[in-house]
C-alpha cells in the first residue's frame, strides 16, 4: 500500500493508505484523529470538513492520495497551543453554536474558511456561505450568532 | 468503492497516455464521480488525476476570449473570471457549496455532463468550445443529451474557450435537497445574436431555447419573452417538479436572466 | 439559594469544549484492538419472498470470517413493540414477529436478510455482493387505504391483514361526538397528510458487539438515547443474554430525535457475531443504510372536522387518521399515532366532544415510529390547520377564535375531552405575548411593502399544546405500556466533595452535562462545576428509561433532585454528628450546614469527607458514604404549551415560500438553563420548517425510495431559514415536579408546521387564490400548481 506523507495541524506525518481510502479514512482510521466526522456518502452533509492547502474541502470526497504533500488542518489543530479556545470556538460555545457536535467540526473548519476570505460577513453571507454543512441540531441561529461574534460584529445573545 | 490503480500525470500527454488503458478515467475534482463510486455506481479500473497537469489550471482572456483550463476549479473561475466575464463567474459561484467549489473543475463538470448541473448551460449559452488533447470541440456539438458528450472515452478536456458576450446572466432555481438547478438558465448577448441555454429541465439534458433566442434577437428584453415557456413534452418530472411545473419554470428563469443582464 | 451558574442562569455549556476541539467520542470513534467490519445485504425490493439466500461465495472471500443469514436467528426472540393496543371491538393488535435478520420474506427496501463479517469493512462489502440470493419480488402494499382494502397482498401473511389495528379516543365519546356534529350550525372539514419524515440524525447509527470469552460479558457500544431499554430488549426479548452480563453503553451521540430510541436488529446482530468470533464486531451505518432502515416519522392520513357554532365557538373535533406503521413494530410505533396523537386532540381549547379515530397500518415500507414530537405534531397540525380553515369560513381574525376557546387561567387544573388533566397554563398570555413580540399590528404594512415587490404575503398563526414527560407508571399502564416510564439518578457525593450523578436519561445534544449540574449546585450551594454527570453506560448508572418526549429534566431531573433532597438529609445527619447537635435544629443553607442559634457550623465538604472516613458514627443511625438513588415516577404529564406566528411572501411566479419571520411563544414551566432551552426550541422549529416545506420520505408504488439519499430529501439548510425568535419568558411552572419545569425539545418541531402552512394558505388567500390547503411539504411546485389550479 501507498504511503502518503502530509504536514496536519503542522506536524509531519506518514500514513498508510489504499489507492481508495479518502482523506477523512485516512484521517480517522489511518491516524486516529476521530474529531472529522462523517455524516454522509454524498457530499452533502459537512461534517468532514478540513482545509488542504488553505481551502476548506469535504475530506471524505478527496482521495488520500490526492493530498499528499499537502498542509491538512483538522479541527484537533484549532484551539490555542494552551488549549483554550480559538476565537471562532469560543463564539460557539458563548451563542450555543452546538448540540450534538457532530456537524461542529466541518462547521468550525467552513466557519474559519468563510472569515478567512470574508472577516466581515453579513448574515445572509454566513448564511450562503454554510450551504454545504447540515446541522440537524440548532436551526443554525446560534451557528450564525456565533460567526458574526467571533467576526467582530455584534449579536444579541440568543438567550432570552 | 471497489480499488483501481491511480497516476497522477504531470502532462497532457502522461495524461493521454494513462486514459488509453482499460477502464481509465479522468479524475478531475471528484465532486461526483467519488461519491458515485462510494456507492459502487462507478468502477473505474484507473484512476487519471487531472490535478497536478502543468497548463491546466488558470483563467486566462485573450481578446474577446476567456479561456479556462480543464481542471481549474469552480472557486477559482468564480474569483479569477469575476471581472472578465462576470456572468460566467457568478454561475461558477453558485455551484454546490465552497468546499465542493475547491474541488471541483470545469473539465469534470463538462465531461460528465449531469442534466441538472450549471456550467453545461454557460457552456452551450456562451457558445464555448471545448478543447481537448485530441481537438476542438464546440459546445453545440459537445452536449449530446444526459450525461452524454462527445468525448472519446480517452479524451481528456484540456481547456473550455468562451467568447465573452456583451452581457450575460445565469439563474437557477435550486432543486431544494441536491442543491442542483432543479431548472438553470443562461442567457448571453453578443453582438451577432442571442444565446439561451437550459439545464436541470429536459429530458434531453442541456439544450438552446431556440424560440426564446429568436424572440430575443429582435429585442433583448423581458417583455420579448412574455408568457412564453418551455416545452412540457421535453420536460422532466420528478419528486422536486412536474413536467408543466419545469416548463413554466424556463419561462420566468429566461426572463429573470434577460433583465439579470441589465 | 442559587449559586452561580445555578437555576436559571445561562451557563454556557461545559460539554462544548471536547466537541469544539475535535475530542468527542462517538461510537463510530471507538475501534477495539482486533475488531472485524460488518456489512449487511438488504432487499432491493419491497416484498420478497425468500426462496434461497446462498452464502457459500461470499464466505470465501478475501478476509470474511463470517456469514449470518435469518434462519441462523430462527430460534431466538423478536424485536417487540412496547405498548399492546386494544382495538376498538376489544381484540389486541396484530403484533407479526420482527426477527434480526428477514427470514422467509423481505418486507421493506433495506430489509436486511443477511450480513458479512470481514477483516475490512471494503472486504465485507465486497462479500455482501457475492451473496447469491434468490428472492421473488411480490406486489408491494405501499399506499395505506388500499392495504387496508386488500387482503390479498399482504406484508405479513400470518395475521391475514394489513391492519395492526383500529383504535378508538375515547370509545364512551364516538356516538356524543357523532350526534354534536350532526347537529351543529357549522362544521369545517379537512383532508390532510402528515408528510413521512427521514430523522436524519447527523452522526449515522453504528454499533460494535463485544465478548470477554473469560468472564462470558458483552459489551454493546451503540448510538442509543436510551441504553437501558435496548439492554432490557436484548435480555428479556431478543438473545436472551443475563441483564447483568451485557453492558450497554452509548457514549457521545450525533443526535436522535427519536430515531435512537429503539432497538434495531443490528445490535443483536453484532453481539451474536462477536460471541461466535470471540472478536469485537463494528457496524456503522452509511447515510444510504440510514435512509433504508431508521425508523422513519409521522406519515398519516387525515380527515378532521370541526363543529362549531356560528361565532366560532367549538363544539367538537373527530379525526379519523391511517398512521403508517411501515414493515414492522418498532418500539414505539404503536403508542405514536394513538396516546401521544390523541390524548392532545382537544388542543389548548375547552371543546366539550372528541373522538379520534386510528387505523394503523403495515406497509412495504420502512417502520415508522416516534420522531421528534411523536404524535403531538401530527395532532397540532390537524387541529390547527382545521380551526385555521373553520376561522376563514367564519370571518373570524385567527388569533380570535382561538382566543374564544382557551382554557382560561382560572380553569386549571382542566380535564380536556381527549382524557387529560392539564395542570397548568396561561394560553392568553402566550397569545398576548406573541402579539407583541411578533408584531402582528404591524402584518399589514409589511404586507403592503411586500406587494410592492411582487411577493405574496401572509401570517400563519398557532396555538399548541403538548404532553412531555412520558411517564406516570400508572396510567401509561392502564393504556397498554409493557414498562413503567419512571426514571432514576444516583447522586454520589465523593470524598473530597465533588459529585458524581448517574442518570438515566442520555444526553446527545441537549446539554444534560451543564444543565443537571446546575440543578443539583442550587439545592448544595457549591460550585456546578464540581458536579458532574455519568450517563449512557448501563455498568454505571441505576437505571433508565433515556431521552425522548422532552422528559429529561422533568422526569430524570425530578429524580436528581429527590436523590439530592435525600443526601441533604443525610448529610444534615452526618452535620449534626460533627457538631453534636441534634439533626432538627441543623439547618442548610449556602454550602453550610448551621446549628441554630448558634455559630457552629460545618461546610458541605467537611460533611462529605466525613461521611467516607468516620470513625465514631453511631453505626445504627449513619452509616458511612454518602450516596443516594431516586426513582421519579411522575403524577402526570407536563403540559408545555406555545403561540407562535409565521409570516411568509410567496414568489408568484415560481411558488417559492420564503420564511420572513418565525416567532415561537412557549411555556416551558421553570427553565433551568435559558441558552439551552433557546437552542432546543431553534432546533426544533428548523425540523418543523423542514417538514413544512422541504422534507419528504416518498416511496414509488413498487416500494422504492425516492428521496433516499441527501441529494433527494431536502433538510434545511442555513439559507432556508430565518432568524428564530424564541420567547418563553410566559411561563407557569409545572405543579406536580419538584423543580416545575415541562420540557423544551419537542415544542418548536410541534408548533410550527401549521403555523408555516397556515401562513402561506394565508399568503395565496390574500393574493386572490381560493386555496384551502396545500399539503406538506409546500414545496414551490406544489404553491405554484396549487396557484393555477
Amino acid at each position: 500500500m501507498p504511503t502518503i506523507t502530509m504536514n496536519v495541524n503542522g506536524a509531519p506525518v506518514s500514513v498508510e493508505v489504499e489507492n481508495r481510502t479518502v482523506l477523512s479514512s485516512a484521517l480517522r482510521e489511518g491516524l486516529g484523529m476521530t474529531g472529522t466526522h462523517i455524516g454522509c456518502d454524498t457530499s452533502q452533509c459537512g461534517a468532514c470538513v478540513v482545509h488542504v492547502n488553505g481551502k476548506a474541502v469535504k475530506s471524505c470526497t478527496i482521495f488520500a492520495l490526492e493530498a499528499d504533500g499537502a498542509d491538512v488542518e483538522t479541527i484537533e489543530g484549532q484551539a490555542h497551543a494552551d488549549g483554550s479556545l480559538n476565537v471562532l470556538q469560543q463564539a460557539f460555545q458563548d451563542h450555543h453554536g452546538l448540540q450534538c457536535g457532530f456537524c461542529t467540526p466541518g462547521m468550525i473548519m467552513s466557519a474559519a474558511a468563510l472569515l478567512k476570505e470574508n472577516p466581515k460577513p453579513t448574515e445572509a453571507e454566513i448564511r450562503d456561505y454554510l450551504e454545504g454543512n447540515i446541522c440537524r441540531c440548532t436551526g443554525y441561529q446560534g451557528i450564525v450568532d456565533a460567526i458574526m461574534a467571533a467576526s467582530g460584529q455584534s449579536t444579541a445573545i440568543a438567550a432570552e | 468503492m471497489y480499488n483501481f490503480e491511480f497516476t497522477k500525470p504531470k502532462t497532457v500527454e502522461e495524461a493521454a497516455t494513462a486514459m488509453a488503458a482499460e477502464g481509465a478515467q479522468a479524475l478531475g475534482g471528484g465532486q461526483t464521480l467519488i461519491p458515485t463510486m462510494k456507492q459502487r455506481l462507478a468502477s473505474p479500473e484507473v484512476l487519471v488525476s487531472m490535478t497536478d497537469i502543468e497548463g491546466m489550471v488558470g483563467v486566462a482572456a485573450h481578446g474577446n476570449t476567456l479561456t479556462i483550463g480543464g481542471a481549474t476549479t469552480h472557486a477559482q473561475v468564480a474569483a479569477d473570471a469575476a471581472d472578465l466575464f462576470p456572468g460566467l463567474a457568478a454561475l461558477a459561484s453558485g455551484i454546490g457549496d465552497p468546499a465542493v467549489r475547491n474541488r471541483g473543475t470545469i473539465g469534470g463538470s463538462l465531461a460528465n455532463n449531469d442534466p441538472a448541473a450549471c456550467y453545461p448551460a454557460g457552456a452551450l449559452g456562451s457558445g464555448a468550445t471545448v478543447t481537448t488533447n485530441k481537438r476542438d470541440i464546440t459546445a453545440d456539438d459537445y452536449f449530446q443529451g444526459m450525461f452524454e458528450t462527445a468525448l472519446d472515452e480517452d479524451e481528456i478536456i484540456t481547456s473550455v474557450s468562451f467568447p465573452i458576450p456583451e452581457k450575460a446572466n445565469y439563474q437557477k432555481f435550486e432543486q431544494p435537497a441536491s442543491r442542483f438547478a432543479l431548472v438553470g438558465v443562461f442567457a448571453a448577448k453578443f453582438n451577432d445574436g442571442v444565446r439561451v441555454a437550459v439545464t436541470g429541465a429536459s429530458n434531453v439534458g442541456v439544450h438552446r431555447w431556440t424560440e426564446a433566442e429568436t424572440a430575443l434577437n429582435s429585442n433583448f428584453s423581458e417583455s420579448a419573452i412574455d408568457g412564453m415557456s418551455g416545452n412540457a413534452n421535453d420536460m422532466i418530472a420528478d419528486l422536486h417538479g412536474s413536467a408543466k411545473y419545469r416548463a413554466h419554470l424556463v419561462g420566468v428563469l429566461t426572463r429573470r436572466a434577460v433583465a439579470g443582464c441589465g | 439559594m442559587a449559586a452561580d451558574g445555578g437555576m436559571g442562569h445561562a451557563t454556557k455549556r461545559r460539554e462544548d469544549v471536547r466537541f469544539l476541539t475535535g475530542r468527542g467520542k462517538y461510537t463510530d470513534d471507538y475501534t477495539p484492538a482486533k475488531t472485524s467490519y460488518c456489512a449487511f445485504a438488504r432487499s432491493t425490493v419491497a416484498n420478497g419472498k425468500i426462496n434461497s439466500i446462498d452464502t457459500t461465495a461470499a464466505a470465501e472471500m478475501p478476509g470474511v470470517v463470517a456469514v449470518f443469514k435469518g434462519e441462523d436467528f430462527a430460534e431466538v426472540g423478536g424485536n417487540p413493540a412496547g405498548w399492546a393496543i386494544v382495538s376498538r371491538d376489544g381484540t389486541p393488535m396484530q403484533e407479526p414477529k420482527r426477527p434480526v435478520l428477514a427470514h422467509g420474506k423481505v418486507r421493506h427496501v433495506g430489509d436486511a436478510y443477511a450480513a458479512v463479517i470481514a477483516e475490512t469493512l471494503e472486504q465485507a462489502m465486497d462479500a455482501v455482493e457475492a451473496i447469491d440470493a434468490d428472492i421473488d419480488e411480490l406486489d408491494a402494499v405501499i399506499d395505506m387505504a388500499g392495504a387496508l382494502a386488500n387482503d390479498n397482498t399482504l406484508v405479513h401473511d400470518e395475521i391475514g391483514t394489513n391492519m395492526c389495528f383500529d383504535w378508538g379516543w375515547i370509545e364512551d365519546n364516538r356516538a356524543a361526538t357523532e350526534e354534536a356534529i350532526k347537529n351543529a350550525p357549522h362544521v369545517t372539514t379537512l383532508k390532510l397528510v402528515n408528510n413521512r419524515l427521514v430523522p436524519n440524525a447527523l452522526e449515522p447509527r453504528c454499533s460494535i458487539g463485544e465478548y470477554d470469552p473469560g468472564t462470558g460479558d458483552y459489551r454493546l457500544t451503540t448510538t442509543s438515547q436510551n441504553p437501558h431499554l435496548t439492554r432490557l430488549l436484548i435480555s428479556a426479548f431478543v438473545l436472551g443474554i443475563a441483564e447483568n452480563k451485557l453492558t450497554v453503553h452509548s457514549p457521545d451521540m450525533g443526535g436522535g430525535f427519536g430515531s435512537k430510541i429503539y432497538h434495531y436488529g443490528e445490535e443483536a446482530l453484532v453481539l451474536a457475531a462477536a460471541k461466535k468470533l470471540n472478536r469485537p464486531v463494528k457496524w456503522t451505518s452509511t447515510r444510504t443504510e440510514a435512509f433504508l432502515s431508521d425508523a422513519h416519522g409521522r406519515d398519516h392520513v387525515t380527515k378532521i372536522e370541526l363543529a362549531c357554532e356560528k361565532d366560532g365557538t367549538f363544539i367538537a373535533f373527530r379525526t379519523e387518521t391511517m398512521a403508517n406503521v411501515g414493515a414492522y413494530l418498532s418500539n414505539f410505533s404503536t403508542v405514536t399515532p394513538t396516546f401521544l396523537h390523541g390524548t392532545l386532540m382537544a388542543g389548548n381549547y375547552t371543546v366539550p366532544n372528541v373522538y379520534v379515530n386510528v387505523k394503523t397500518v403495515f406497509t412495504n415500507t420502512a417502520p415508522v415510529d416516534a420522531y421528534r414530537g411523536a404524535g403531538r405534531p401530527e395532532a397540532t397540525f390537524s387541529l390547527e390547520r382545521v380551526i385555521d380553515k373553520a376561522a376563514r369560513e367564519l370571518g373570524i381574525n385567527p388569533v380570535e377564535i382561538r382566543r374564544k376557546n382557551f382554557v382560561k387561567p382560572d380553569q386549571f387544573p382542566y380535564a380536556s375531552a381527549a382524557g387529560l388533566e392539564y395542570d397548568s397554563g396561561n394560553y392568553d398570555a402566550l397569545m398576548d405575548g406573541l402579539e407583541m413580540r411578533a408584531d402582528l399590528a404591524g402584518f399589514e404594512a409589511r404586507c403592503t411593502t411586500s406587494a410592492k415587490n411582487g411577493k405574496l404575503r401572509g401570517l400563519g398563526i398557532n396555538s399548541y399544546i403538548e404532553a412531555c414527560g412520558i411517564a406516570p407508571s400508572n396510567l401509561v399502564g392502564v393504556l397498554g405500556s409493557r414498562i413503567g416510564l419512571y426514571d432514576a439518578a444516583t447522586v454520589r457525593v465523593n470524598a473530597t466533595g465533588n459529585i458524581s450523578v448517574m442518570v438515566g436519561a442520555h444526553s446527545h445534544g441537549q446539554g444534560h452535562e451543564t444543565a443537571f449540574p446546575q440543578v443539583v449546585a442550587d439545592m448544595l450551594g457549591i460550585d456546578p462545576m464540581s458536579v458532574e454527570i455519568v450517563h449512557g453506560d448501563t455498568s454505571k448508572i441505576p437505571f433508565g428509561m433515556g431521552t425522548y418526549g422532552s422528559r429529561s429534566l422533568a422526569v430524570c431531573g425530578s429524580a436528581v433532585f429527590r436523590a439530592t433532597e435525600k443526601i441533604i438529609k443525610k448529610a444534615t445527619l452526618i452535620a449534626a454528628h460533627m457538631v453534636e447537635a441534634k439533626p432538627e435544629d441543623v439547618n442548610f443553607t449556602d454550602g453550610e450546614f448551621a446549628v441554630k442559634g448558634t455559630n457552629k457550623k460545618v461546610s458541605f465538604g467537611d460533611v462529605a469527607l466525613k461521611a467516607y472516613i468516620p470513625h465514631d458514627f453511631p453505626i445504627e443511625a449513619i452509616e458511612p458514604g454518602l450516596e443516594e438513588t431516586a426513582f421519579y415516577d411522575p403524577a402526570n404529564f407536563t403540559y408545555p404549551a406555545g403561540a407562535y406566528a409565521c409570516e411568509v411572501e410567496v414568489d408568484p411566479d415560481t411558488g417559492k415560500v420564503e420564511i420572513c419571520s418565525m416567532v415561537a411563544m412557549d411555556d416551558f414551566g421553570n427553565v433551568v438553563n435559558p441558552l439551552i432551552v433557546t437552542g432546543q426550541v431553534q432546533g426544533g422549529l428548523a425540523q418543523g420548517i423542514g417538514q413544512a416545506l422541504l422534507e419528504h420520505g416518498v416511496y414509488d408504488e413498487n416500494g422504492q425510495l425516492l428521496s433516499g439519499s441527501l441529494m433527494d430529501y431536502a433538510m434545511p439548510r442555513a439559507d432556508d431559514l430565518p432568524n428564530l425568535v424564541v420567547d418563553h419568558s410566559n411561563a407557569t411552572a409545572c405543579t406536580h415536579n419538584p423543580i416545575g419545569v415541562k420540557g423544551c425539545g419537542e415544542a418548536g418541531a410541534i408548533g410550527s408546521p401549521p403555523t408555516v402552512v397556515n401562513a402561506v394558505i394565508d399568503a395565496l388567500q390574500r393574493g386572490g387564490h381560493d386555496v384551502e390547503h396545500i399539503d406538506m411539504p409546500v414545496s414551490p411546485g406544489r404553491v405554484w400548481a396549487a396557484m393555477n389550479g
